[in-house]
């Protein structure tokens, strides 16, 4: 049994964001990294593979310097890399997830992790998008899972609270943050992966048909400037300012 | 073009979100059904003015959430154009499933609809906002409390619809409950603690303020990470929750960039801060430079004299 786990490369939480010309300024990012909810992924990937699972294999999609996640999956135990590459700066989701489908069965994995929502656009729609073209189960919002015989039991965060949950068959977990630590490499895991091959795929060469795209980028903006705020010092101004609160914003 | 809308539930009723994607699609025209998964809220959808007809959706496999059941149980309802949920935990799974099931495309979250079609969003957690133009038919997800709901008064017939679905996600166990308080998810009014508030005890006084103003109570990373007792369903920021209420109070908070990710969109933020040089006065609206201890008494007490008005 064979555990894929999606990665998707996106500006560091720290990078600044600029727009120029009604698109984001990519030339002025200066650090790319494994999007935080896919290193939750990463990491219960990296336990199932411990605890009994045959294969991790480690797949991205994304222009030459996404590469760069995999190398760091493979510095923390990912056996497989599959990169497809693509340089198109803005891609529907029907695209992403036949895209994405189509390098999971190249895979041939049935249990399939990944990030509840990429930090970049904010959506959560490869998860259960790419289950539903699979025909697997799909499970949300997982902060830990386990094997026990040919079933997976995960903690999700559900609408009610904390549950656990047992699914069994080819499925999809997506993962939000949890209790779990991530782990850092070490110097012989980066050493290993540096030489570890990627398999690097067009997508004209997954042999599935892309039509012609149904969503599209009209443009990027700032969001729009506030005011600058105003300051006062010490608990006494507090009067002054919950009047503010309600005869100038309205807000109670 | 015709809106199917499928409902959201909250507190075994309707959630309020279900009026404002009725009033969100009203605007692009189109007749407006409502499909009720497990039939939760079928009689509050049926009286939301501009709903053509509401489906009610019933059978075993609604008793605990299971995407791929749920969406094969509701997919077969679903006879319209546009698709559109809240753009919930839950509700962009099923927009997601319902989506890639029909061959739709899916846009989450949107902030606002023209006529198109055309949608807005935030991205990269609010330091940026896409336009997107998207082609029919597709499904969209809505941001809560972005859109003006629709009035009551309506009296749309429902039809009640049960179904029989396989179900793969089995619940073993409840290991915590949600708590009863709100969520900071879905509150207009947001009082946040860090870790300045120097000990998990110290929260009952923020709860003592929310408690006057119907806040829901939140906590950045810090104090989650630092405290047990501080539960993750309470953090705001890159790994926690994104949250745009109308006021954001932050107390004993630095302002990292994470919590700044996840809070930047509020209306107006209030920040109490005893660190004149803290980053959250960069994007507070209004900062006081003071301890929590001397400013949340105050705050009570003054908030309390407002609202009494």
């Amino acid at each position: 049994m064979g555990v894929a786990v999606l990665l998707k490369q996106v500006p560091d939480t720290t990078a600044k964001i600029s727009v120029s010309g009604s698109r984001v300024d990519e030339s002025a990012i200066t650090k790319w990294s494994i999007s935080p909810y896919d290193e939750y992924a990463l990491e219960s990937a990296i336990a199932l593979k411990e605890s009994g699972a045959d294969e991790l294999v480690a797949i991205t999609c994304g222009p030459q310097r996404a590469s760069k996640c995999l190398t760091e999956a493979a510095a923390v135990g990912a056996d497989r890399l599959i990169h497809i590459v693509t340089d198109a700066d803005f891609m529907d989701s029907c695209t992403v997830q036949s895209i994405l489908s189509s390098a999971i069965e190249r895979s041939e994995c049935d249990i399939v992790l990944c990030g509840k929502q990429a930090a970049d656009t904010n959506s959560g729609s490869t998860g259960p998008g790419v289950a539903s073209l699979l025909g697997y189960s799909c499970v949300g919002s997982v902060t830990e899972v386990s094997m026990d015989g040919g079933k997976l039991s995960a903690t999700r965060l559900g609408a009610t609270g904390l549950e656990r949950i047992e699914v069994s068959g080819p499925c999809l977990l997506t993962f939000d943050k949890g209790e779990v630590e991530l782990r850092r490499p070490n110097v012989r895991g980066i050493m290993m992966a540096k030489k570890k091959p990627i398999e690097s795929i067009g997508v004209e060469d997954l042999g599935i048909e892309i039509g012609s795209p149904r969503a599209s980028l009209q443009s990027h903006s700032s969001p729009p400037d506030k005011p600058p705020g105003q300051k006062f010092e010490g608990a006494g101004s507090i009067e002054v300012v919950v009047g503010k609160l309600r005869d100038e914003a309205n807000v109670i | 073009m015709d809106v199917v809308i499928i409902s959201e539930a909250g507190n075994e009723s309707l959630h309020p979100v279900t009026a404002q994607l009725v009033g969100a699609s009203s605007s692009i025209g189109g007749k407006i059904s409502v499909i009720c998964p497990g039939g939760i809220g079928s009689s509050e959808a049926a009286m939301i003015a501009g709903v053509s007809k509401v489906i009610s959706v019933e059978g075993d496999c609604f008793a605990s959430y299971d995407c791929m059941a749920w969406c094969n149980a509701i997919l077969p309802f679903i006879d319209g154009d546009l698709v559109m949920t809240s753009s919930s935990a839950i509700g962009r799974e099923i927009s997601a499933a319902i989506a890639a099931k029909k061959d739709f495309p899916v846009v989450q979250d949107i902030t606002s609809l023209n006529d198109g079609i055309s949608v807005s969003r935030s991205i990269f957690s609010g330091k940026a906002i896409e336009e997107v133009g998207v082609s029919l038919p597709c499904a969209l997800s809505v941001r809560a409390n972005t859109f003006q709901p629709a009035e009551g008064g309506g009296n749309a017939e429902i039809t009640t619809i049960n179904v029989s679905q396989e179900v793969s996600v089995a619940v073993k166990e409840a290991l915590a409950k949600a708590g009863e308080r709100l969520d900071v998810a879905e509150a207009n009014i947001v009082i946040s603690g860090g870790r300045g508030m120097g000990d998990p005890s110290n929260f009952s006084h923020l709860y003592d303020v929310a408690e006057e103003i119907g806040a829901a109570v939140g906590a950045s990373r810090a104090a989650v990470d630092t405290w047990e007792e501080i539960p993750h369903s309470m953090q705001v920021g890159q790994t926690g929750k994104t949250v745009t209420p109308s006021l954001y109070i932050a107390v004993g908070i630095s302002g990292a960039i994470q919590h700044l990710a996840g809070m930047r969109s509020s209306k107006y933020i209030l920040a109490i801060n005893k660190d004149p040089e803290a980053p959250i006065f960069g994007v507070a609206d209004y900062g006081i430079v003071a301890t929590w201890e001397e400013s949340i008494p105050a705050l009570k007490e003054h908030l309390s004299a407002v609202m009494s008005d």
